[in-house]
């Protein structure tokens, strides 16, 4: 009695789980698939192959190509830091790290366009050093830093926990200083946790469009990443050009996803 | 390379780890740290490999004072417990990594390690994982690992304890093997007492942080400093203000003015040795070790009155200096001299 119970819990279970997933995830994609397709590949060609729309995804790939290491190498760091050494302000780092996900995009958004407007912190004097950070591409490069700082601390922080401090004694006692322990036996050890983190600080970066759009401007063939080119797209009513960047979008993070498994099949074969 | 560490004291908090400990390692020598867990010893261990800082005290490598020193230039080989692999290295990068850090050429590299391999008779498993190892491969690869760069000490904490039992015996007589082939001086601790007088020429007694006792096996079993050691190298009875141990019970079916009467309540067989447990008039529980023949001429039963003639009593109450051993048996029990049967004690 008990296993059969236990038998319809479970199908019970998978199929609410499988059910919410095809209502909330899967059919809105489907959707996007069979619209952009709907009338041939022309279409969405066109709109892809439009010089906005090529402009718009160099420059979401250029966020990606700038936005991503330097988060890698904060996140690696300031994960070692959390883990490998103890101190009290390690709290409030912690703290403060989550922030991006907590804040809204939008306010991160209006922050930054307060800190470096003509009336901020940092605008007059980066102004008159010739540096503009608003509606061009540094601007937008700091909201991308800033929306997807967290996942490769999130992602590393339990890796180390794990593995240790173990092989890393053991390396000393072998010789290695800390840079050879850290690139030989360390990264290597938590390679998986800091490449999970990569491939979500790409997908967060490609995709986020709140805090980009405030500080961008939006100016088409100039400061107007992927998912900022799909939504003047849709403000346009060129719909076909909207969906076809949407799937260029889904795919590149599609292509992000699988390469990481890829890689990882490769590792445990 | 012979090693001291004088007046080390290292506090984790409110607990004091290491409380004013000094020890002399003698060059060449095998040296087993004894203590129960919380002792000092795996942190005195790693305090000579500058794993730890030491709050007070110095340590020294061959009349060097490396206090100072950093772990990666003490030139120690270190074995842990649960063999800190390189788990994404293979058993040849394991073994060549100290190598590959000196930047030795490949071809000696690959040369020194398959030596090594062979004297842990892991040949044949270079190419392997960690992971596709058992626990006593993968403690071999450790050493190994730790023998290839050829460090002036070698430093084990607890390097058996995750073993099962028929493995470990194997290991130790095996490492015993290899230190009387290399002579590298080596300190490695241990809370199995067997195991250290198993393997070690010299031993280091440790609990709470100090050290109780330091000589050799022989020394600390028939001369313990204390109550400690007495109970912690070998197994003990306490009468009263006095200690006893198991294989120094004398049972026998006469009274006379030595014997104390008591009652036998249980006798287990533990194949060759036989345990014998007692209580006494008073209610306290003793036990005998016995031999086979032993127990065939007694006859005994349980339930049956016996009388216990304890031989070789050790008092250590009031001012016996800890320092002599044989002052720390009882002054006053004359029975020793003529307890000739009872024990054949160095």
């Amino acid at each position: 009695m008990r296993t059969a119970n236990g038998k319809r819990s479970r199908w019970g279970l998978r199929t609410l789980g499988l059910g919410y997933l095809a209502l909330l995830l899967l059919a809105p994609l489907v959707t996007i698939f069979y619209k952009t397709f709907e009338h041939g590949l022309g279409p969405p060609l066109e709109a892809i192959t439009s010089s906005d729309g090529l402009h718009a995804l160099k420059l979401s790939l250029l966020m990606v190509a700038i936005a991503v290491p330097l988060n890698t190498v904060f996140g690696v760091g300031c994960a070692l830091l959390l883990v490998r050494h103890r101190r009290r302000g390690n709290a409030l780092i912690d703290a403060v790290i989550n922030l991006p996900f907590a804040i809204s995009p939008v306010v991160i958004g209006l922050s930054l366009f307060l800190l470096y407007g003509t009336q901020g912190w940092f605008g007059p004097g980066l102004a008159e050093a010739g540096i503009k950070v608003l509606f061009s591409v540094p601007g937008m490069v700091l909201a991308s830093i800033f929306v997807s700082l967290p996942f490769v601390v999130r992602e590393t922080v339990p890796v180390l926990q794990e593995i240790g401090t173990e092989q890393e004694q053991a390396a000393s006692t072998l010789g290695a200083n800390a840079w050879q322990t850290f690139w030989r036996v360390t990264l290597p050890a938590i390679r998986w946790g800091v490449a999970y983190g990569v491939v979500l600080t790409t997908a967060r970066v490609l995709g986020e469009f709140g805090a980009v759009s405030i500080v961008s401007g939006q100016i088409s063939g100039e400061t107007e990443t992927l998912p900022l080119f799909v939504e003047k797209q849709f403000q346009n009513f060129n719909q076909a050009g909207a969906f076809g960047a949407s799937v260029v979008l889904a795919m590149l993070a599609l292509a992000t996803l699988l390469a990481m498994n890829v890689l990882k099949r490769k590792e445990d074969a | 390379m012979g090693i001291s560490v004088e007046g080390a004291a290292k506090r984790f908090g409110d607990f004091q780890a290491l409380n004013d400990v000094s020890i002399d390692v003698p060059n060449g020598s095998l040296t087993a740290l004894l203590g129960p867990s919380g002792s000092g010893k795996s942190t005195l261990l790693r305090a000579i490999a500058g794993l730890e800082t030491l709050d007070a005290g110095r340590v020294l490598i061959d009349g060097e004072d490396v206090s100072t020193k950093p772990t990666q230039k003490r030139e120690v080989g270190f074995v842990f417990q649960h063999y800190a692999a390189f788990k994404h290295m293979t058993v040849f990068e394991n073994v060549g990594f100290g190598l590959k850090i000196r930047k030795w050429e490949k071809a000696k590299i690959s040369a020194r390690v398959h030596e090594l391999l062979s004297l842990v008779q892991l040949d044949g498993l270079a190419d392997r994982y960690p992971s596709q190892l058992s626990g006593g491969q993968r403690q071999r690869m450790a050493l190994a690992r730790a023998l290839a760069v050829q460090p002036q000490v070698l430093l084990l904490d607890e390097p058996f304890g995750a073993l099962d039992a028929k493995v470990r015996k194997d290991l130790r007589t095996w490492l015993r093997h290899l230190h009387d082939e290399m002579h590298v001086t080596t300190i490695f601790v241990t809370h199995d007492q067997e195991e250290a007088m198993d393997v070690a020429g010299q031993l280091v007694v440790m609990n709470e942080g100090r050290v109780e006792q330091s000589g050799s096996a022989d020394d600390l079993y028939d001369h313990p400093a204390n109550e400690f050691v007495m109970s912690f190298v070998g197994e003990v009875n306490r009468l009263g203000e006095h200690f006893v141990r198991p294989h120094d019970m004398e049972v026998v079916l006469d009274a006379d003015e030595r014997t104390e009467q008591a009652m036998v309540q249980r006798i287990v067989a533990l194949g060759f040795e036989i345990r014998v447990e007692f209580v006494l008039g008073d209610g306290t529980e003793v036990w005998a070790q016995l031999t086979r023949a032993e127990l065939q001429k007694l006859e005994l039963r349980e339930g049956q009155i016996v009388h216990l003639r304890p031989g070789q009593l050790k008092s250590f109450s009031g001012d016996v200096p800890p320092s002599d051993g044989s002052g720390a048996s009882t002054p006053h029990d004359g029975q020793d001299d003529d307890d000739a049967e009872v024990t054949a004690a160095a």
